[in-house]
């Protein structure tokens, strides 16, 4: 440990069991003082917030909720990694700060009695007094501090109840020296430690070879800790280290790995005689009386469906006028940019790469943030864990579990806070194979696509009576699409490169309780704030690069050329007529319609136009021309991007509005009346359009998505990986639509 | 001897042992599933999987697959 001379901050880790209100009291302690980033190398999010109390600036370093430092993954390996001082991107923290649950003592105590061998100063804050008093749990608490020889200081971190004795009680413990406590194993398995330490010390490839890693060693039979310690060379080691489990397999009671649960859990059994009276039954609160009720086999179902309609709801309909206000604004502050910029390429960069790039990133934050209230929400109040106890039957026939349901679910409305929700997925595995699927889930931007194709090519016939309508079940078709992907690729995923055997489905369904209204704002902002930092510069940085495609090369006046023998005379005539008349507007019309089709030829010879017709080949056996193709490359930021693209396209500038029934069929009409250029054969057909929605409904033609995906990865390999199969399967399913709708029907 | 997934609902047990030395094992171990533990069968999920238990004073769920590895007997 650091010499505390001229210090002036200290740091504390704060580690806790899951569902013990640790973010509430982190956020209660750190107020608005708290930042998030990432550690490299593991998708554990760093999170740091601080307080300062008595001259003295404390730092806390929340570490993911855990109820055992028994690291059998890097993820896993941060936390132990960090409170033993061995990561170079962190310091060791003086002192550990360690919720627990007072109405759950027992089982909180397994990672106390872990955390007590570090040696560190620890200090523990024993949460829900008011639970544990409602349940008529009674706990001593000067007789627990002597039993634990720490401090222990009573909160209550929702209502702030406590919270000046324990930051008392943190400035204080960083300045005391930790005492590594007498071990809670048997005799035999103590003595095997210590020749271990020994030889790991004279070995010199673990530093000090600190007592909880040899341990940790020793205890780990699923070779992850000898894989990652012991590199080449260790041969000798790992000998002495199964040479060890071997002795103490023949001593009952020291069986490695059962004697860590059973020594701690006599240990605890110690330390709570005397300490914590419970009644001899639960005593029911009015928690368990609605915990009946929502795990009833019809009520619970019920209330989980009602909940989900809503949650989904929310996320897709009352976004809806905040992300019309956010376009309506960056449309405003883009004309109001332009209006001060000189015409040219400046101005076009400003307005139509920049200024819409940023919009493209803001337009998210809407559904980001309800979502996250939701599952914010949900998740503090104790909810989320019923909801994966009720879907997980169902999940698991694709090789899931019941927490893959409701990011899989928000994925409907918007991927990328489906993806971010994925976090409750605590195997690496599970979350992995749902945040690669989630995309698959027909989102709100695909529906534009969806309505503007279907309400040109689809017939408005109805069956059964008028009940059935074409359009609606080609509608309900497409997300079926998506889903049955999502099926079979989580299924393959599973099978082959995320193969391993089933997570534990061991999930504790914590007590209910209101959650934090503090808590459930800060994370809104939080993930909000992260989306846009992170993701943001990439979106932004992919919207320049394609703009930057279509507007160069520039040759203005070539391609204006052609044009000018009808221009002249328009524009000589306008002056002569008066504002107003129809007569004057007909000119004005006729000049924009020129333009249009200036624009159009200007993007027909730019970057993206001459790729487009390059790999038209690549896409014909789709029915696409090259301008569906240049479309679809263009919508790589964003697929509803498409719509407008086509509207250049084909001539019909890129005013466009979706929502609005006319220009529907304004571009519905210039679509079906295109044709192969140099032929009158038509471009669009029934299997055209099919092929078209087939493709946006599979793809990954979304930049943000694969931004959100590379940073909870922390990987770029993952989201190449899903730009790739995504893709490909698009490409697949596109072409056997087109193929197959041609033999039996074409247009 | 009788599995914690053949208790009936309501019912019940004390903990013998868990069988293995995998992670699931040990997860169910240091959830609190020791020798000499005492555990109620709470209920089922709507389609009878998993299971809801009651033990050292909280709720846990596990899945039928992990509640048959724990062996039980009367308390």
């Amino acid at each position: 440990m650091n010499a505390p001379v001229a210090r002036q901050s200290w740091s504390i880790a704060l580690v806790g069991n899951p569902n013990t209100g640790k973010s509430t009291l982190f956020t209660a302690l750190s107020g608005i003082h708290q930042q998030t980033g990432n550690y490299p190398g593991v998708t554990v999010e760093k999170k740091l917030g601080h307080f300062d109390h008595a001259g003295k600036r404390l730092v806390l370093v929340d570490l993911p909720g855990t109820y055992s430092l028994a690291p059998r993954s890097p993820d896993e390996m941060l936390a132990v990694d960090l409170l033993l001082g061995r990561r170079d991107d962190a310091e060791q923290p003086q002192a550990v700060l360690c919720v627990v649950d007072a109405a759950n003592l027992e089982r909180n105590l397994y990672l106390v009695s872990q955390v007590l061998e570090l040696g560190l100063p620890t200090v523990i804050a024993l949460n829900m007094m008011d639970l544990a008093e409602q349940r008529g749990v009674v706990v001593d608490v000067p007789r627990l501090e002597q039993q634990l020889g720490v401090k222990v200081v009573p909160v209550q971190g929702h209502k702030r109840v406590g919270l000046d004795a324990l930051k008392h009680a943190l400035a204080a413990a960083v300045e005391q020296s930790g005492v590594t406590p007498p071990s809670p194993f048997p005799e035999p398995f103590q003595r095997e430690l210590a020749t271990l330490q020994t030889a790991f010390k004279a070995d010199r490839k673990l530093g000090d070879a600190p007592r909880y890693l040899v341990e940790r060693l020793l205890l780990d039979t699923s070779g992850y800790l000898e894989d990652s310690l012991l590199v080449d060379g260790s041969a000798a080691l790992r000998e002495s280290v199964k040479q060890a489990r071997g002795r103490l397999g023949a001593i009952d009671g020291c069986q490695v790995p059962a004697v860590e649960p059973i020594s701690r859990y006599r240990w605890i059994d110690g330390v709570v005689s005397g300490v914590v009276r419970r009644p001899s039954e639960r005593r029911e609160t009015s928690g368990d009386r609605l915990d009946r009720w929502l795990t009833h086999w019809f009520t619970g179902s019920l209330t989980f469906l009602a909940l989900m309609f809503v949650m989904f709801q929310a996320v897709f309909e009352w976004a809806g006028p905040l992300m019309d206000l956010i376009d309506g604004g960056t449309g405003a502050v883009g004309e109001w940019l332009g209006s001060m910029l000189p015409e040219g390429a400046l101005r076009s960069l400003v307005v139509d790469g920049i200024v819409a790039g940023v919009g493209g990133v803001i337009i998210f934050l809407p559904q980001i943030m309800i979502l996250f209230g939701f599952v914010a929400v949900l998740e503090e109040c104790g909810y989320m864990a019923r909801a994966a106890y009720l879907m997980d039957k169902l999940m698991t026939k694709v090789g899931l579990s019941g927490k893959s349901f409701i990011p899989m679910l928000s994925s409907f409305a918007c991927a990328i806070p489906g993806i971010m929700a994925t976090r409750v997925i605590e195997n690496r595995r599970d979350r992995l194979t749902t945040i690669l699927v989630a995309p698959l889930m027909s989102c709100s931007a695909r529906l534009p696509v969806y309505v503007l194709l279907i309400a040109a090519f689809i017939p408005d016939t109805h069956y059964a009576g008028g009940v059935i309508g074409l359009q609606g079940v080609t509608m309900l078709a497409m997300y079926l699409v998506g889903v049955v992907a999502a099926v079979i690729v989580a299924f393959a995923l599973k099978r082959t490169l995320l193969r391993g055997p089933t997570p534990p489905f061991v999930l504790e369904l914590p007590s209910y309780k209101w959650p934090s209204v503090q808590l459930v704002v800060s994370r809104m902002i939080d993930r909000g704030w992260a989306f846009v930092k992170n993701a943001g510069t990439l979106i932004v940085a992919v919207s320049v690069i394609v703009w930057a495609a279509l507007y160069f090369p520039q040759n203005t006046e070539a391609l204006r050329a052609p044009f000018v023998a009808q221009l002249e005379p328009l524009e000589q005539k306008l002056p002569t007529l008066k504002e107003g008349t129809p007569e004057h507007q007909a000119v004005v019309d006729e000049l924009a319609e020129i333009e249009t089709r200036i624009k159009g030829a200007q993007r027909r010879q730019s970057i993206l136009g001459r790729a487009g017709r390059a790999i038209e080949p690549v896409f014909r056996p789709l029915g696409w021309d090259w301008r569906i193709t240049c479309a679809a490359i263009a919508s790589f930021p964003a697929r509803e991007v498409i719509v407008a693209t086509l509207g250049i396209l084909y001539d019909l500038g890129d005013e466009l509005d979706v929502g609005n029934e006319e220009d529907r069929t304004r571009l519905g009409t210039a679509l079906a009346s295109a044709t192969w250029d140099g032929t009158d054969r038509p471009v669009f057909n029934t299997p055209v359009a099919l092929s078209i929605m087939v493709f946006f409904a599979l793809c990954a033609q979304c930049a943000s998505t694969l931004a959100v995906i590379r940073r909870e990865t922390n990987s770029w390999g993952w989201p190449v990986f899903t730009f790739v199969y995504m893709t490909v399967l698009a490409y697949v399913a596109s072409l056997v639509t087109y193929q197959v709708g041609m033999a039996i029907g074409g247009g | 001897m009788k599995t914690l997934g053949q208790l009936a609902i309501g019912a019940a047990a004390k903990v013998v042992e868990v069988t293995g030395v995998d992670d699931v094992a040990i997860r169910l171990m240091e959830m609190g599933l020791v020798p000499g533990t005492a555990v109620r069968l709470v209920g089922q999920a709507p389609l009878g999987d998993p299971l809801e238990l009651e033990l050292r004073g909280y709720r846990l769920s596990v899945r039928r697959t992990e509640a048959d590895r724990i062996a039980v007997t009367s308390p």
